[in-house]
């Protein structure tokens, strides 16, 4: 038999509840308030970098600001070359990294693949309670006790160097790279361990040749979330690593990176709109720059090599 | 078919095992593996046929807690492989096995089937890809991936994977093969060719192999041993458990009337 296609009233058990559905409209636009919040922080952000390095830009032009090999803004004779700060912020992250990767995560194999419950159960809160130490504490301890400590080494090191705020910088992000990577590591099913196992191989065999492989896309996040860590990383370079920008990759060296230039800049009191005021947000267009790059190459990376068990 | 004559390649004696909550999930449980033959294991859902069959690779010691009792007696090594002495890793070196899901690694499909040689250390090349060749024929696989070796072996389809999973554990030369229910989670023509795949290793390679399904067991195995409650209750030929089982019991499981 055909269905009768006229309209038939609808019966009250089957009609679309309106208060349900209001509270569910409600909801929804509460979620998507908090979530648009986000958003537009970030954008109102970008903006105001962007409409201050404007200002910016029409004194300096993007030739002298990304040649230049001098970074003097505040000086008599201001001279306005990026570089430095550049090259400060990349070699004390390259030192930070250098430690935080290896031991990270051999950390994060160590934590998911070797490691019994009880161990992990106390050695995790432990590495995480790690992230909660204040930065600043961080500096000074490189400051007052590894920069002495190189010293003893390395008796020309300077007071201020970039080594040490590099490795001090390292040891706090090792934490970031084991949580995350372990987390990844965890993932990994189990059937995919058993695998392995199967065919006679051992836990190190299985760790390294079967579970590091399957998590690579989470230990990638992990290392941007390094990248982007240190890169933006401000107290520990500020207090140990200098606040003279110099241009040099040479970490035996005091030299000021980009965040360290930021505070230093925004302690003082400088007429907003002056040259020396727009400098900082310029600076900081650039630093907004490295981490979206460091960033968008982990998106492709992790892309790339999508979990796919 | 098996006669007096047919070796013991295995044998399990009194094997109780339990779980690291406490629960026994298998109690008591003699059983021979004859020597290149098919052996299936039949039984409801939670009997413990896989708890069995993950003994005699001593899969569980992955897991803290688990506890083995009695034994189960490898030839011609005539040793209890589940012993103290006895390092799980040798073991798993001589009996390999297949899992229910196909579970590749995150490789190319040649590493894939390199992989048990990798973690045994060839380093000649040259004998690497005989074996992954080989092997994949073993699988009757080669003729699908010769010319894609080096694509990850997840763009295979779960067939594929499987016959995958299978040629990398022959591809060790294993002197005995696990199958936990290999085929489950595979179309009927998958199934066939797996089916069949099994069949030309017979007479090669000793063979334990779960299954749900009745009419795989029929066909497939020289014998079959029928458990339940972490219990043998019956085995014996296949021909004889499934025409003239003994026991009340196995015959409702066959004949569909229980489980
Ligand atoms: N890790 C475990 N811890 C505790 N008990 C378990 C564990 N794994 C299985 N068991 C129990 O042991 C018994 C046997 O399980 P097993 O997986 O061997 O059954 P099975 O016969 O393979 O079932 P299926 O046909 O569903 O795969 C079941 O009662 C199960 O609940
Ligand atoms: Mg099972």
């Amino acid at each position: 038999m055909l269905n009768n296609l006229t309209e038939l009233s609808i019966s009250p058990r089957l009609a679309k509840n309106i208060r349900r559905n209001v509270k569910e409209r409600v909801i929804e636009f509460i979620l998507m308030m908090a979530a648009l919040s986000a958003v537009f922080t970030t954008f109102a952000i970008v903006a105001i970098l962007l409409y201050e390095s404007f200002g910016f830009f029409e004194t300096v032009s993007l030739v002298e600001f990304f040649t230049g090999t001098v970074w003097t803004p505040l000086f008599e004779d201001a001279h306005y070359g990026i570089m430095p700060l550049i090259a400060g912020t990349l070699t004390t992250s390259f030192v930070a990294l250098a430690v935080a990767v290896p031991v990270g995560t051999i950390a994060a194999i160590y934590l998911s693949e070797f490691a019994s419950h009880k161990t992990r159960e106390i050695t995790k809160p432990v590495l995480e309670l790690l992230v909660g130490v204040p930065t600043i504490a961080f500096g000074y301890f490189a400051l007052l006790f590894v920069t002495p400590l190189l010293q003893i080494i390395y008796p020309d090191l300077p007071g201020f160097n970039m080594l040490s705020a590099g490795l001090v910088m390292g040891v706090m992000i090792v934490p970031y790279i084991a949580s995350v990577a372990e987390d990844a590591m965890r993932a990994v099913p189990m059937s995919m361990r058993e695998g392995s196992y199967a065919m006679g191989a051992t836990r190190f065999q299985t760790a390294l040749r079967v579970v590091t492989p399957a998590a690579t896309s989470g230990i990638v996040a992990a290392y941007i979330l390094a990248v982007s860590r240190a890169v933006g990383e401000t107290m520990v370079v500020a207090v140990a690593a200098g606040q003279q920008p110099t241009l040099t990759f040479d970490p035996t060296e005091g030299a000021a990176t980009i965040t360290a230039y930021i505070v230093q800049v925004a302690m003082g009191d400088l007429p907003h709109a002056s040259i020396g005021y727009q400098s900082i947000f310029a600076a900081g267009l650039v630093l907004f720059a490295m981490t979206l790059t460091f960033n968008l190459i982990g998106h492709v990376v992790r892309k790339k090599y999508r979990e796919q068990y | 078919m098996v006669n007096t004559s047919t070796p013991i390649k295995a044998e399990s004696k009194d094997l109780n095992f339990y779980y690291s909550n406490g629960h026994q999930a298998l109690k008591s449980v003699s059983m021979p593996i004859y020597e290149n033959k098919i052996t299936a294991l039949i039984g409801p859902s939670g009997c413990g046929k896989s708890t069995f069959l993950r003994c005699f690779n001593r899969m569980h010691d992955l897991y803290p807690g688990n506890k083995y009792e009695g034994q189960i007696i490898m030839h011609p090594d005539n040793t209890n492989i589940l012993a103290d002495g006895v390092d799980p890793i040798e073991v798993r070196m001589r009996i390999s096995m297949v899992f229910q899901k196909p579970n590749p690694f995150p490789k190319t499909i040649f590493e894939n089937v390199a992989y048990g040689l990798r973690v045994r250390d060839e380093k000649n090349n040259r004998v690497v890809a005989d074996k992954v060749e080989e092997a994949l024929k073993g699988a009757s696989l080669w003729n699908e991936v010769k010319d894609r070796l080096n694509d990850l072996a997840f763009n295979l389809s779960g067939g594929q994977q499987q016959r995958l999973c299978i040629a990398r554990a022959l591809a060790t030369d294993p002197e005995i093969m696990l199958f936990d229910e290999p085929t489950s989670a595979l179309d009927p023509i998958a199934t066939a060719n797996i089916e069949e795949l099994m069949n030309e290793l017979r007479g090669k390679l000793t063979i334990l192999v779960v299954t749900h399904n009745m009419q795989q067991a029929a066909r497939i195995s020289d014998c079959t041993a029928y458990m339940y409650l972490g219990e043998m209750m019956e085995y014996g030929d296949t021909d004889t458990i499934f025409t003239r089982p003994v026991r009340k019991e196995t015959e409702d499981y066959i004949t569909g009337k229980f489980g």
